[in-house]
């Protein structure tokens, strides 16, 4: 093991078994959950531990030990993190009418939606983008650390029963057309039409580690990062700042802020409310 | 550490526990309130009224700060880590996000027995996990201004004790929820 330190709290007796737990998931499935926030993380591994029907986590550790599948719906539990079309409507009206207006300015433009889950937001980047008349010169990267989720997000098919508050949602976020004339409707899933996809490009990368790869005019990593201690939001800050063209753009979550990070002086706050930055330095 | 939580309905009583309060009182303070997921800044506006202490919506790794009350954001489920707090979007806890248990249960974890547990009103279950959480770690004290969480939260905690606070009485206090 190196050097990471998991910062657990001083009062929590379950502590050992959770440092135990994470070693093993480090040893055995080479997942370094050390450096996520500790609270939320010890949440979602109590989660597991009831759903896989076990008593503690010591003896879910135990478990993955000998069992793969529980090992592997232990690190989906632990990194998958849920989101909504058009989540936070305010956040898509703020691109279209401040940052549409200078995207029009670029001849080609790379955007990189940072642990994309199921693809979501991707697909409402898609939308907006091929609204305004810009989805012909983009590329949207969207990655993922877990290849489950990244498959579902190459589907494009969603639940039908969201479907409802995801057109309250593009509604709320001025889209111009009607919500569902951008999917076919088959009993229980919506069907997202396959043009929507042409210039996605689905990848498995792991913001714990994994280095920068193309340089972008728009990040979005919404929520993702809140899973993360400070340390290691440091480290994805510094990876998204080397991966940003100078004036290229950065959303965050609406209760997350840049503000805690060494990064904060290279960027200017487009909208204080919606956590939208801009790479000046 | 102070955790507070409540419904919408208990905004009076809230208010009227940290109006007493000066503004040297050097314990943090975390707060949940039941809310809609849209709701606005306007709770902040009106809590800050005629209270000394600063009261703020917590961003995700905000320090934890003393003279500060702690306001957990909608939509998100606030936690107590060492030194600063965190957020999640993870699933309703007790139907709710937001949750109480979530506060409470990781301030127990961080704060042990320097943590101390006020529930106002409650329209569910929410609350009585964490409140039996905080009570394990010894001298944890939960109150209620509500009679059927107070008993909810006292019987699964076991031993707990409850009490009315004194704001209960208090002519503006509300308890609806």
């Amino acid at each position: 093991l190196n050097a990471v330190k998991l910062e657990s709290p001083p009062n929590d007796p379950e502590a050992p078994d959770i440092r135990l737990l994470l070693e093993t998931l480090y040893n055995e499935a080479g997942v370094d959950f050390r450096s996520y926030a500790y609270s939320s993380l010890k949440r979602r591994i109590l989660v597991r531990v009831q759903r896989e029907n076990v008593g503690s986590i010591s003896d879910l550790q135990k478990l993955v030990q000998r069992n793969p599948d529980v090992m592997e719906r232990l690190v989906a539990g632990l990194t998958i993190h849920v989101t909504a079309m058009f989540r936070d409507p305010a956040f898509y009206r703020l691109m279209r009418h401040e940052v549409v207006p200078v995207l029009r300015t670029y001849p080609f433009l790379r955007f990189w939606v940072a642990g994309c889950s199921t693809g979501e937001e991707v697909y409402s980047l898609a939308i907006l983008l091929q609204e305004e008349g810009l989805y012909q010169r983009s590329r949207i990267y969207a990655t993922d650390l877990n290849e489950t989720v990244l498959g579902k997000a190459r589907r494009g098919i969603f639940p039908l029963a969201a479907m409802q508050e995801y057109t309250r949602n593009y509604q709320k976020a001025e889209g111009l057309r009607s919500f569902a004339s951008y999917y076919t409707a088959d009993n229980d899933f919506a069907i997202f039409r396959p043009e929507l996809r042409e210039n996605m490009i689905f990848a498995a990368h792991n913001l714990v580690g994994d280095a920068s790869f193309n340089e972008f005019h728009g990040i979005f990593c919404r929520n993702v990062l809140i899973y993360f201690n400070r340390t290691l939001q440091e480290r994805v800050h510094r990876l998204f700042y080397d991966s940003l063209l100078t004036f290229g753009y950065l959303g965050l979550g609406r209760s997350e802020t840049i503000r805690f990070t060494p990064h904060a002086s290279s960027y200017a706050e487009i909208n204080a409310q919606e956590k939208l930055y801009r790479k000046i330095a | 550490m102070i955790v507070i939580g409540g419904s919408l309905g208990s905004m009076a009583a809230l208010h009227t526990i940290l109006r007493d309060l000066p503004k040297s009182f050097s314990r943090p303070i975390a707060v949940v309130l039941h809310r809609h997921k849209d709701s606005d800044d306007a709770l902040m506006t009106i809590l800050q009224r005629d209270i000394a202490l600063t009261v703020r919506e917590v961003v995700d790794k905000e320090p934890i700060q003393l003279c500060c009350v702690h306001i957990a954001p909608s939509d998100y489920h606030l936690l107590v880590e060492t030194m600063c707090f965190s957020l999640s979007t993870d699933e309703p806890v007790q139907f709710a996000r937001p949750s109480i248990d979530v506060l409470f249960e990781s301030a127990a974890d961080v704060y042990g027995s320097e943590a101390i547990a006020i529930i106002l009103t409650g329209a569910n279950r929410d609350g009585a996990a964490g409140a039996r959480e905080i009570r394990r770690r010894e001298r944890g004290h939960a109150e209620s201004g509500d009679p059927g969480c107070a008993r909810r939260a006292d019987s699964s905690s076991r031993g707990d004790w409850t009490s009315p606070h004194r704001s209960c009485s208090h002519p503006h206090s509300t308890f609806q929820t």
